[in-house]
Parts: C-alpha cells; sequence; structure tokens
C-alpha cells in the first residue's frame, strides 16, 4: 500500500499515471461519459486521439520539468535503468523491446490496406462568387432568398415542406437530423440540419448553392463525386430551393447566417 | 471553334511571360527566395525597435547593461543587413528572369516607388552602419542623444522601406477597386496602387509581427550564448538578455491576433469570396496548424517564466498555482486545435454520423476557440505578473486591496470572456462575430489596468533578494530556441495563407497566373517548402549568431604583450 503511495507521488508515476488517464478520457471518456448526462457522444477519431495525447504529453512533461526537485525526482529512476549495472536486464530487455515496438508501429503504418484512404474534406468549401444556374448566371455574393420578400412565409414554408418531404426525407430524415431511412447507406452520412455547426453557420445563398449542385458541383476540398446529394436544379425550379430553404430554416429555429453591412461576409473558420 | 480561339490567345499572353528554374521549378525558386528576404528582413525591421527602447532606458536610468544590450541588439543586425539585401537582390532576379510579364507590370505601376525604396534602403543601411561604428564614440552627453537619434532614424527608414513593399504585395492582393485585366498599369495610378483595402491592415499586422520576431530571435541568440558561456557574468548577462528578448516577443505576441483579426475584417470587406477561402475553404486547415503552433507558443513562453521563477527568492509562494494554470492552458491548447471536421476512416465518420463529432462539434466553431485563446492570453499575463512581483514586497499601504482589484480584473476578465464564448452558441452568427470584440476588449482592458495599478502598487517596494541572473538551468534555454523557430514557422505558414488566397492570380482578378505551377499548392507541398525556408534562415542565423560571438570574442582578446 505504502509502495503504491509512493510511486502516486513520484513524479515518474504521476506522468505514467496522467498519460493513461489522458489516454482513457480522450478514447472511452469522451465517447461515453456524455451518454451519461444524456448528450450524443461518438468515439473520437484517431486522428484527434493522437493529437489531443501529443497535446497532452507535451504539458505533463512541462508539468515534470518546470520544477527542479520535480524534474531531479523524475529522471532518477530513468537515470538508474540507463546507468546502473544492477539493471542491465531489464535495460536490456527495454532496449530490445523499444525498436520492436516502433518497428511494429511503422509497419502498421507503412503496410498495404485495402480501406478507403483517409481523406481531408472540407464539409464548408468556399463558395464561387457566382454560379451558373440552369443555364443563367447568378452572382451569390450578397444574395438574398427573395421569397422572404415575396409572398407569405407560411405559404414557402408549407411549399418547402412539401418538397423536403417528396425529395430530401429519404436522406435527411423526418426529424432533419441526417437519420434517413436510406442516409445509412452514404458516406459521407447526410448532414443533419439540428446540427450547429450545419445551416445556422451559413447564408441563405451558401444552402442554395449546395442544393443546386449537389455532390458532384462541390469543389475540389469538398471531395466533389464523394458526396451522394444530387444537383437538385436538374430537378426542382430555383423558387422551389429557396422555399425548401426556408422550411430548413423555420424548422429547425436556426437563423441563417446575414450578409453585413458592405458586402462582407464575417469570417468563422474551422 | 471559341475554344480553340481561347487556347490560342492563352498560348500567345503566355509566350514569354514566364522563364523556368531548374530542379524546383519558377515558382519554388522565388517563393524560397521571397519568404527567407522576408524573414531576414523581419529581422532587421523589428531589432531596432527595441534597440532604440532600450539604448532610452540606458539613457534616462544611466544603466550600462541596457546600453550593452541595445549594441549588442545592433552588432546582430549588421549581419542580418547584408543577407536582407542579398537575398532581395536575388529575389529580383528571379523575379525578371522566371516572371518578366507580371514584374514588368508592376514596376509599370511602381516604378517611382521601386526607386524610392532603394534610395532609403541605401539611406537606411549607412544610418545603420552610423549608428554602431558610432555607438562608442558618442557614448556621453549630448552626442548621446545624438546616437540615439540615429536609433530613431533607423526605424524611421526601416518603416517607411516596409510600407513600400506592403503596397506591392497587398496590390497584388486587393486592387483598387475599377482596376481591371483591360486597365493599362499607367492608369492605375501610384498612390491608388499603394493605398488599396489591405494595405494598413498589413502595415499595422507586419509591424508588430516584426517585434515579436525579432525579440524571439534574439531570445535565441541569447540563450545560445547562454549555453555557450564559460564565465558566470557572461550566463548572468546571457540569461538576462533572454528574458528581456522573451518579454518583448510574448508581450507585443498578445495583441498581434487583434491585428491579425483586423486584416482578416479587411480581407472580408474586400472580398468575401477570399476570405471564406482564407478561413473557411481548403486553407482552413492552416489555422489549426497555427492553433497548434501557438499553443506551443504560449507554453514554452510560460515554461520558461515558470522555470526561471526558481532563480527569485519569494517566488516559491507562487509555486502551488503553476500547476493549475498549465491545467488551463492545456485544455485551452486541446479546445482551440480541435477541428470541425475531423480526419476520419470509414469506419470513424460512420460512427459519428458525419465529419462532425456529436460532442466535441461544440469546441470546433469560433466561441470556443475564441474562449480558448483569450484565456489563454491571460493566464500568460498572469505568468508574467507572477515573475515580476516575485521578489518584491509592497510598502504601499493600500498594497492589499489594490492586489484584490486586480485579481478582481482578472475574474471580471475571465468572467467576460467564459460567458460570451457560452452566449455565443445561443445567437446567430453576425451576432456571434461581434462577440469577439468583447472578450478582446475585456482582456485588453484588464492587462492594461492591472498593469496600470501594479506599477503603483510596487513603487517604493521592497526587494525579497535579488534574482540570480544565470542560475537557470539549460532546460529553460531550449524553450527559448522553440519559440524562435516556432515564430519563423508560423510566420511561413500564415504568409503562405495570405499569398496563397489569390489562388491562380498574380493580381487577384487583374492579371492570371498562366503558369504550368498557377494550381495552388496542397497543404502537406507547402507546408514542406515552407519547412525548407525555416531551415535556409535558421542556418544562415545560426551562422550568424556564431559571427556575433567571433567578433565579441576578437574585441575582447587581450593585446599581445611586447610587441614590435
Amino acid at each position: 500500500m505504502s509502495r503504491l503511495r509512493g510511486l502516486i507521488r513520484h513524479p515518474l508515476g504521476q506522468a505514467i499515471g496522467l498519460v493513461i488517464t489522458a489516454y482513457l478520457l480522450f478514447t472511452i471518456g469522451i465517447a461515453y461519459l456524455p451518454g451519461l448526462l444524456g448528450l450524443r457522444s461518438a468515439p473520437v477519431p484517431r486522428s484527434v486521439v493522437l493529437q489531443y495525447m501529443l497535446t497532452a504529453l507535451v504539458g505533463i512533461l512541462i508539468y515534470v520539468s518546470h520544477d527542479e526537485e520535480r524534474w531531479r525526482q523524475f529522471k532518477e529512476p530513468i537515470t538508474a535503468l540507463l546507468v546502473l549495472p544492477k539493471t542491465r536486464v531489464l535495460r536490456g530487455a527495454l532496449l530490445t523491446l523499444a525498436p520492436l515496438l516502433i518497428g511494429w508501429l511503422t509497419f502498421q503504418q507503412v503496410r498495404p490496406r485495402v480501406d478507403t484512404p483517409i481523406g481531408l474534406r472540407s464539409i464548408h468549401p468556399a463558395p464561387p462568387g457566382r454560379i451558373t444556374f440552369q443555364g443563367r448566371q447568378l452572382e451569390l455574393t450578397g444574395l438574398e432568398n427573395p421569397l422572404r420578400h415575396r409572398g407569405a412565409l407560411e405559404e414557402h414554408y408549407e411549399t418547402g415542406r412539401g418538397i423536403y418531404y417528396q425529395n430530401c426525407l429519404p436522406c435527411h430524415g423526418d426529424l432533419l437530423d441526417g437519420n434517413g431511412h436510406f442516409g445509412h447507406g452514404f458516406s459521407p452520412t447526410p448532414l443533419s440540419f439540428t446540427d450547429p455547426g450545419t445551416i445556422a453557420q451559413l447564408t441563405e445563398s451558401f444552402v442554395f448553392w449546395r442544393v443546386a449542385k449537389g455532390g458532384p458541383g462541390l469543389p475540389r476540398e469538398g471531395a466533389p463525386w464523394n458526396s451522394a446529394m444530387p444537383a437538385w436544379e436538374d430537378f426542382l425550379t430555383e423558387d422551389e430551393i429557396w422555399a425548401v430553404i426556408i422550411f430548413l430554416y423555420e424548422q429547425t429555429g436556426w437563423q441563417p447566417r446575414r450578409w453585413e453591412e458592405g458586402g462582407g461576409e464575417g469570417g468563422e473558420g474551422h | 471553334m471559341i475554344d480553340a480561339l481561347t487556347l490560342v490567345q492563352a498560348a500567345a499572353d503566355t509566350t514569354g511571360a514566364y522563364g523556368s528554374f531548374p530542379g524546383i521549378g519558377a515558382r519554388g525558386a522565388v517563393w524560397i527566395a521571397a519568404q527567407v528576404h522576408l524573414m531576414f528582413a523581419a529581422f532587421v525591421l523589428g531589432v531596432p525597435m527595441f534597440a532604440v527602447i532600450t539604448e532610452l532606458i540606458g539613457i534616462v536610468a544611466k544603466d550600462s547593461k541596457y546600453d550593452k544590450l541595445s549594441k549588442e541588439f545592433t552588432r546582430l543586425l549588421v549581419f542580418a543587413y547584408s543577407a536582407t539585401a542579398l537575398w532581395g537582390g536575388l529575389l529580383l532576379f528571379l523575379l525578371t528572369t522566371l516572371y518578366p510579364r507580371f514584374w514588368g507590370h508592376m514596376a509599370r505601376v511602381f516604378g517611382p516607388s521601386m526607386w524610392l525604396y532603394a534610395g532609403l534602403f541605401f539611406v537606411e543601411s549607412f544610418t545603420l552602419y552610423l549608428y554602431y561604428y558610432g555607438w562608442d564614440r558618442w557614448k556621453a552627453g549630448r552626442a548621446k542623444w545624438g546616437h540615439w537619434a540615429l536609433g530613431l532614424l533607423l526605424n524611421v527608414w526601416g518603416t517607411i522601406v516596409m510600407f513600400i513593399a506592403n503596397g506591392w504585395l497587398t496590390y497584388m492582393m486587393s486592387p483598387p477597386s475599377g482596376v481591371t485585366a483591360e486597365t493599362l498599369p499607367e492608369q492605375v495610378g501610384l498612390w491608388n496602387a499603394i493605398a488599396n483595402a489591405t494595405w494598413m491592415p498589413i502595415n499595422i499586422h507586419r509591424l508588430i509581427a516584426n517585434a515579436v520576431f525579432g525579440g524571439s530571435i534574439v531570445a535565441a541568440y541569447a540563450a545560445y550564448r547562454f549555453l555557450s558561456a564559460r564565465t558566470a557574468e557572461e550566463r548572468a548577462h546571457y540569461d538576462w538578455m533572454g528574458y528581456v528578448g522573451n518579454f518583448i516577443a510574448i508581450s507585443t505576441f498578445i495583441v498581434l491576433p487583434f491585428a491579425g483579426y483586423y486584416l482578416g475584417r479587411e480581407i472580408y470587406e474586400f472580398n468575401q469570396q477570399m476570405g471564406i477561402t482564407m478561413m473557411g475553404g481548403f486553407m482552413s486547415w492552416l489555422w489549426i496548424v497555427q492553433a497548434v503552433l501557438i499553443g506551443v507558443l504560449f507554453l514554452a513562453a510560460n515554461y520558461y517564466l515558470w522555470i526561471g521563477m526558481a532563480r527569485i527568492p519569494g517566488a516559491e509562494r507562487f509555486r502551488p498555482y503553476t500547476k493549475w494554470m498549465l491545467l488551463l492552458l492545456v485544455v485551452c491548447w486541446i479546445v482551440w486545435g480541435t477541428p470541425h471536421t475531423m480526419i476520419a476512416s470509414r469506419a470513424e465518420l460512420a460512427a459519428m454520423g458525419g465529419s462532425h463529432h456529436p460532442f466535441l462539434n461544440i469546441l470546433g466553431v469560433m466561441s470556443a476557440k475564441n474562449t480558448a485563446v483569450n484565456l489563454m492570453i491571460l493566464t500568460t499575463f498572469l505568468s508574467f505578473l507572477m515573475y515580476r512581483r516575485a521578489n518584491k514586497r509592497p510598502t504601499v499601504a493600500w498594497a492589499k486591496s489594490g492586489s484584490m482589484i486586480e485579481g478582481a480584473m482578472f475574474a471580471l476578465a475571465a468572467g467576460v470572456v467564459v460567458f460570451y464564448g457560452i452566449y455565443g452558441y445561443f445567437v446567430e452568427a453576425i451576432v456571434r462575430i461581434g462577440f469577439s470584440v468583447y472578450q478582446v476588449a475585456a482582456v485588453l482592458a484588464c492587462i492594461i489596468g492591472v498593469t496600470v495599478i501594479d506599477l503603483f502598487v510596487l513603487r517604493g517596494a521592497e526587494s525579497r533578494g535579488e534574482i540570480r541572473w544565470g542560475e537557470m538551468p539549460e532546460r529553460s534555454q531550449y524553450a527559448l530556441f522553440v519559440l524562435a523557430i516556432t515564430f519563423t514557422w508560423l510566420m511561413g505558414l500564415m504568409g503562405f495563407a495570405r499569398s496563397g488566397i489569390r489562388q491562380h492570380w498574380h493580381v487577384w482578378e487583374v492579371m492570371r497566373d498562366t503558369s504550368a505551377q498557377a494550381a495552388t499548392p496542397a497543404l502537406g507541398a507547402a507546408a514542406n517548402m515552407i519547412s525548407l525556408c525555416v531551415v535556409i534562415f535558421l542556418a544562415l542565423v545560426a551562422f550568424i549568431f556564431w559571427l556575433g560571438g567571433l567578433a565579441e570574442r576578437a574585441v575582447q582578446r587581450p593585446e599581445p604583450a611586447g610587441g614590435a
């Protein structure tokens, strides 16, 4: 018991404990703890776990080395392992196992795989300044939803709802959360409009561009053809697309991003 | 038929417009020359700023230590000036031979300013030589003030030179409205071209960034000299110099994000597509890399201060707090570096239900990131404050209430930052963007308010003991190297973001890049190129550091006994 207490109090023991705690938090903790509070979560991708672990590791190294006494204690067992004659067997084992481990990890990285390569896909790529919509030029910059200044909003909402249920429901779902009955068959999966990171961040002109041009019309960073979203300009009129956009915002309760006075749009990145 | 004609026209336009360069190509050659030139230029413009400030402190406080420090800064400048000019010359030759049509356009728009630029470079160089070589000659009385004025002039010339060059590069990014592909260069108007939309934001951003960069390189120089010092006196001097360099770098760095924000706003104002390309398009991953690197800077700076507190009597009373400050910094760093769109395998994407993580998604937006970075700035400022207060015991009667007011200001600033960070999730985007202004204002007000109060609280304070300069563990000096390397890398990386958002245009929507290398490079390729530039620059800087030491040893070496 006292040995365990000594290990916990020792800076090296603390560092190892912190590394393990951080790993468990980033893998199991984030995946399952929010669920206890009724919040949705999922396992964290490996790339992000790696980034988090490197960050935590830097923090832990700073913790053990910014105090002279703690740093001395931290190094003591490591130096003993690498220098003292009595630790020869352990040292030999470590110096054999460490290269083997690194070799195995390297092999895991470079071995041939049949998985789809991991791509860096931008969900909200930069829109073009203007597009060609059904054969005519449309300036996207500063473009507002014309239906908001024409006719009754309630009517447009109803029209939009009809269009949504006829065309969008199978993928984007009844609750607009991307969980339509076909949704799970696609990769990437359809966007959830209830997510604060999707239409809540965008102007209506951006959403119009995405609906009109679909997956094939994505710029390179958005991985065109990767998305199964059809180019709806081939099936819907301009007003129908604007109406469905009104439905999306009204139904989710989000406000579309407005254009700033003077034409610029404030920036929010990744 | 029309397509064929377009192709013929494009071929005719491109003929003779571009040269070729072996191995790395024309763009690679110009990229390296421009980037390394810019790094040296930033150094030679940043260092004179605090050389004159430290010289002034030396004159007013009658402390020769500051004068020696200022002279040492300037010695580095003499070597770095030649490197700046050499790389500038190389860049000019490369532009003339590899991009003759583009450079012809620029020369026709900016001709007279280029002559002025060259003339001012001469004046600036000679002012520097007078400033450095006249140091020991004009070291007392009125002559010393004259000497100091030379340093001031050096800054004036340097700033004008930079403003002129900024006019050229910002014209490429944001040419004045009304200038089109059909406009003749002579019709643009020189002042109209210089005073474009992003000129002043770049001027301000670079002025501050140069001071940050200069401070970090000087600190790295001091670290190098500290590690190679042979006497306790040398170690003490270079320990102190490293501290001053780090202080300058970090204190000016704290205001840099605000200047960057101003620049970003102006880019959006000029062209929203350019702005979105920068922040939300294919360049957006650069901001995650930037967040990671700036996290390194904050942690390295704090680490250096915390280690340094071991040589300050009285600092031990602050030691229990550092681990909590570290925890806060690491948590904020994690928040800031969390990508909104995650790199994930097919199985991971399916589990998340898309590229956005259902829980970590809340950390991917600007509300979380602005909150994190502002808390990191506040924590770093607190470290500086603890460092400054460590060996002092206030004697004013109201010291306790003064400290409590300072504490309340910290709490209030942190409260405002966190409140608007959380509130930002409940309002629409356009309102949320405005919240960052309140967060920044709260942090700046706290920094200014606490600094002023602290100056008065510590007036006439008793000393708990002198700082034991030189008694610094060697590992602390590597933190200074990390700072310099990270700043250099960041500069190249964000420079690429600024330049890359022009995409396939030499001059945005005025002159198209029709060369074979017109495509914007992928992030990985750009990062490799930037890293190469950083390695070239740092190798040359290491050589300059070595020369700096060599020159000093030559001066210190005693005359041989006897003689002819």
